[in-house]
């Protein structure tokens, strides 16, 4: 506890970009920077993981040290002066970004990340027009067979994002590098398809993907980033409530996001959330309650009709056989505080114990 | 149990019963080998027994009466030029008289035991080194200070008593008995010895951080790095192969020194001879008590494991090779933490070169300051280089650390072949730098090199003459590192290629004017953004050659003129009619049949159909066939 304490207590005081700045110890200089509004660009990075130190597009310079380095990665120290933006910084990360875009297909007018593209963004915030060295796109020939991971390595810029989250956060392992040098492709063990390799179909992988190499494949075409509301929303389907950004376009609902660093999630969510919500747009969807008419038919109707004929039936079944007629099962797409309420609605109004819930069977 | 043992000092358990009248050491390592070492050997078993006189024996196994003869395939002793070697060794009247004989073959050796053995005479032609007379060869060993390689073509690497003999495992002996770990790391520092693997970071205090570095569960591990990648480097092996204990007993005792009680020696799949023979000498140490648990009969435990590659350069980096021994990917990862404080399996780790290790029981057993005496400021002791390329005596020197690139070209290797003009030399392999006659005066220093912009690296030296190309040259180099770049860095990965297709249309004719300053602009760059060591030096061959030889660069690109002769598209063939005899060798050896004409009459070359393999060029002998 002592220890602990200490830590807590202990601040440090560094520079960064000539200003003052108090630090804890363990964090890192991006962390540091991103707290105090300087924005350092990375495409290797996600909080979410541990640093990579891949693109070097983070490198920023420290008094002192042999050469640029990663902001990712580097741990805060006392007394550091760090400086993320000066003319040797720019270039270099100017050049990464010429590199990049030297192989990268270039096709974002029809691209699903487009908008939504830290390449396209830094791109932009770098002035890269074309690379000095001519643009050879690359051709990678990749199978493309999963039913919501598209995939388009010929997009992919390398950083390991897909590979980490997969094995790291899903502990899983789908994705890996292959080959070498140059003709390094993330793929599958053996190229077998997504779907035999212990694929959960999280999309994790999407999640985190900074470019559109790995993108929805049922939202393809749906709708370009900045067309589309987003609504922050909790996902309906269990009690964890993870925070969904719902992207919905002319009414319908096109796609389902997270926010790494908001709600109980972290940006993290599995199948249901991400891609179970196909629903919402379906025809068959039952938009309003319903009661049946004297021939058995079910008809819409309105919530206060409906439970005035819930509420009748309730009292007639109990005066006629007594509460333990009821039994009630729970659902797992309610919150804790609804699934009190219904087991205390269950005992004391209609007086059983016949309760149970959903997530035990 | 163990501690209370008295500690066992190291000896051979079979000590010698016999000393052969004659002795033949024949070099089987891997050069020797590929020379055809082991018909060689063969051809002696054969030949003596059928002398009748010099029935062969093991001199550890069993006794003779009358004469007899041993044979002992050893490691590589360096002259790799003249392999197989053969060493003779005659034992008369109380005299005793060695001499080598070198590229010799099964044929040779009939007439070696007739005529030398038998006779007495030791056949002069063949003798390539001799105790009693200076031969040519005598200048290779004589600039040289072999003490890594001490062991190397003296003992038979398959015995352990050939090295137990040799004092082996005393070192060990001495600091599990009178040193604590501390003296043991200061010892090593204060011989000065660095890392031979390329940076040259001082061995001592690697090993203090590692000592000192906390574990969790007290483990800690100590590896040796025995992946050699370099294209032209083969000093790793040649140890591994020829003294493999000192390599062992290196570990063992930097173990003991960080407090590490498990070793990895992880060797590149590529050396299947260095890995037979480790794993013969690690059962051998094992079942001697030599490595292992209670080391010695001491509390000293010190298991060892030999991991093998699976083909990738990049796994000498050594957060490379760690990922590599956990079954993982090699690729570098970021440092800090550095191996000392969180290694492998994030345990503290010590990782130093296979070179290094086998320093370390010499300077236990002679001194720190007997190694520090050796060398030059502050790089002291030896280095070993391959000496490869366009020199007459290829192979392996080592070389007190001080002596100039001139002195170990010209007088360990003899000079440049057929006497041509020296053109430059590419120190340290693909990460190192091309370097020009100028400065053919540098020492072989680590921070004399590096002011060069070559480096030491892992002392791969190749010979360049005026038939290689510089331009050509650079580019072989960066296309290994380009192919072997793991493709974790978005410098490394994409920008060496974008490096090498500049170099490759400069050597097709299309250079472009501003290419050079879009490669160097290149260069800088790769090599302040990389992640590791292998971006990060993968420019110095192209930075060097720019440096020193950029008119040739320039040549290539605005006159569309190779000088060496070595880029094809540059390159145009004919033939002098006043020169050329119609003899009719060009014809015979185009592999194209662009060569035509009548026997006797001057030849024709059809520029059309030819390649510019430069076949014709060689084989003339009379200097009709021309390029340029």
């Amino acid at each position: 506890m002592a220890i602990a304490r200490e830590a807590e207590e202990r601040t440090l005081t560094l520079t960064v970009n000539g200003q003052e700045v108090k630090a804890a110890p363990g964090q890192t200089l991006l962390q540091v920077a991103r707290a105090m509004g300087v924005e350092i660009p990375t495409l290797c990075h996600d909080d979410r993981l541990e640093p990579y130190g891949a693109c070097r597009l983070c490198l920023v310079e420290v008094e002192g040290a042999r050469g640029p380095v990663p902001a990712c990665a580097t741990k805060v120290n006392d007394g550091m002066v760090v400086q993320t933006h000066t003319d040797k910084i720019r270039r270099l990360r100017k050049f990464v970004l010429e590199l990049l875009l030297s192989n990268h297909p270039l096709d974002c007018p029809v691209c699903e990340a487009a908008g939504d593209c830290r390449l396209q963004d830094y791109a932009y915030e770098y002035e890269v027009n074309m690379s000095p060295w001519g643009w050879t796109p690359l051709n990678f020939e990749t199978r493309d067979d999963h039913p919501n991971v598209a995939r388009n390595p010929n997009r992919c810029i390398l950083c390991g994002r897909c590979v980490r989250i997969c094995r790291d956060v899903m502990g899983i392992g789908c994705w890996g590098f292959t080959n070498r040098g140059y003709d390094t492709i993330i793929d599958t063990p053996y190229n077998l398809p997504l779907q035999e390799v212990g694929c959960v179909s999280c999309g994790q992988c999407i999640s985190t993907c900074p470019v559109g190499a790995l993108n929805h494949k049922r939202s393809r075409y749906a709708a370009r980033h900045w067309q589309t509301e987003k609504t922050r929303t909790v996902c309906p389907y269990c009690g964890v409530g993870c925070e969904l950004i719902l992207h919905t376009s002319r009414g319908k609902l096109v796609r389902v996001t997270a926010d790494v660093g908001s709600g109980v999630n972290n940006g993290n969510l599995c199948v249901k959330g991400r891609f179970g919500m196909e629903f919402v747009n379906s025809d068959e969807r039952i938009t309003s309650p319903m009661v049946r008419d004297e021939e058995g038919n079910l008809v819409e109707t309105t919530w206060d009709v409906a439970l005035d004929r819930i509420e009748q039936n309730f009292k007639r079944i109990k005066s006629e056989s007594g509460g333990k007629a009821f039994a009630v099962l729970a659902s797992a797409k309610c919150t804790n505080e609804e699934n009190y309420l219904l087991q205390k609605f269950t005992r004391a109004v209609l007086g059983t114990n016949n309760i149970d819930h959903c997530a035990r069977l | 149990m163990g501690a209370t043992e008295t500690p066992r000092k190291p000896a051979p358990v079979h000590p010698r019963r016999v000393t052969p009248d004659v002795e033949i050491g024949i070099c089987l390592g891997t050069g020797g080998i590929a020379a055809g070492g082991e018909d060689v050997l063969a051809a002696f078993e054969e030949g003596l027994a059928a002398t009748g006189v010099f029935g062969v024996v093991k001199p550890r196994e069993d006794v003779c009466e009358g004469a007899c003869s041993s044979i002992t395939g050893t490691g590589c002793r360096g002259m790799c030029a003249m392999d197989v070697l053969v060493d003779v060794t005659l034992r008369k009247d109380g005299r005793e008289s060695t001499v080598t004989y070198g590229t010799v073959t099964p044929a040779m050796v009939r007439k070696i035991i007739e005529e030398h053995i038998v006779g007495g005479q030791p056949i002069e032609k063949w003798i390539v080194l001799s105790a009693d007379q200076p031969t040519s060869h005598n200048e290779f060993y004589q600039y040289q200070d072999r003490l890594v390689l001490r062991h190397c073509g003296k003992i038979d690497p398959e015995d352990i008593d050939d090295y137990l003999e040799e004092g082996g495992y005393q070192g060990l002996y001495k600091v599990l008995t009178q040193m604590t770990p501390t003296q043991v790391h200061e010892e090593i520092f204060a011989s000065g010895l660095r890392g031979r693997g390329g940076a040259g970071f001082p061995t001592g205090l690697k090993w203090k951080f590692a000592a000192e570095a906390p574990s969790v569960d007290g483990q800690k591990y100590f590896i040796c790095n025995g992946d050699e990648g370099d294209p032209g480097a083969f000093m790793d092996r040649s140890v591994l192969e020829g003294d493999p204990h000192v390599v062992f007993e290196g570990m063992a005792i930097g173990g003991y020194a960080i407090g590490a009680s498990e070793g990895y020696i992880y060797v590149r799949a590529e050396y299947p001879l260095a890995i037979k023979r480790l794993k013969i000498a690690l059962k051998q140490a094992e079942e001697r008590g030599l490595v292992g648990g209670n080391v010695m009969g001491t509390d000293f435990r010190f298991h060892l494991k030999i991991k093998e590659g699976a083909g990738a350069f990049v796994c000498g980096e050594e957060t490379a090779l760690m990922q590599s021994i956990e079954g993982k990917r090699g690729m570098p990862r970021l440092r800090p933490p550095f191996p000392a404080i969180s290694g492998l399996w994030a345990r503290p780790t010590n990782i130093n070169n296979v070179e290094t290790l086998a320093c370390v029981p010499w300077i236990i057993t002679n001194g720190a300051p007997a190694f520090a005496a050796r060398g030059h400021e502050k790089s002291k002791g030896t280095k070993v280089f391959a000496l490869t390329g366009k020199v007459k005596r290829s192979g392996l020197a080592e070389v007190p650390m001080g002596l100039t690139l001139r002195e170990v070209i010209f007088k360990i290797g003899g000079g440049i072949k057929n006497d041509k003009p020296f053109k430059a030399v590419q120190m340290g392999g693909p990460s190192g730098g091309c370097l020009p006659e100028e400065l053919l005066d540098t020492r072989v220093d680590y921070e004399e090199l590096n002011q060069t912009g070559a480096i030491v690296g892992s002392g791969g030296m190749v010979v360049l003459d005026g038939d290689n190309c510089i331009v050509d040259t650079a580019k072989y180099f960066l296309q290994f590192t380009q192919a072997e770049s793991c493709g974790k860095c978005v410098p490394c990965r994409v920008g060496t290629k974008r490096m090498l297709e500049i170099l490759e249309r400069i050597c097709e004719g299309q250079g472009q004017s501003g290419d050079l300053a879009l490669l160097e602009d290149l260069a800088q760059n790769v090599k302040a953004g990389s992640l590791c060591a292998l971006g990060g030096t993968a420019p110095n061959p192209v930075l060097t050659s720019l440096k020193y030889f950029r008119q040739e660069f320039e040549e290539h690109i605005y006159d569309h003129k190779c000088r060496a002769g070595a880029c094809a598209a540059l390159t145009v063939y004919w033939i002098d009619a006043e020169a050329c005899t119609g003899c009719r060798a060009c014809a015979r050896a185009c592999p194209v049949d662009a060569i035509t004409g009548e026997k006797k009459e001057p030849h024709i070359i059809d520029p059309e159909i030819c390649i510019r393999c430069g076949a014709c060029y060689e084989k003339c002998r009379f200097d009709a066939v021309r390029r340029q």
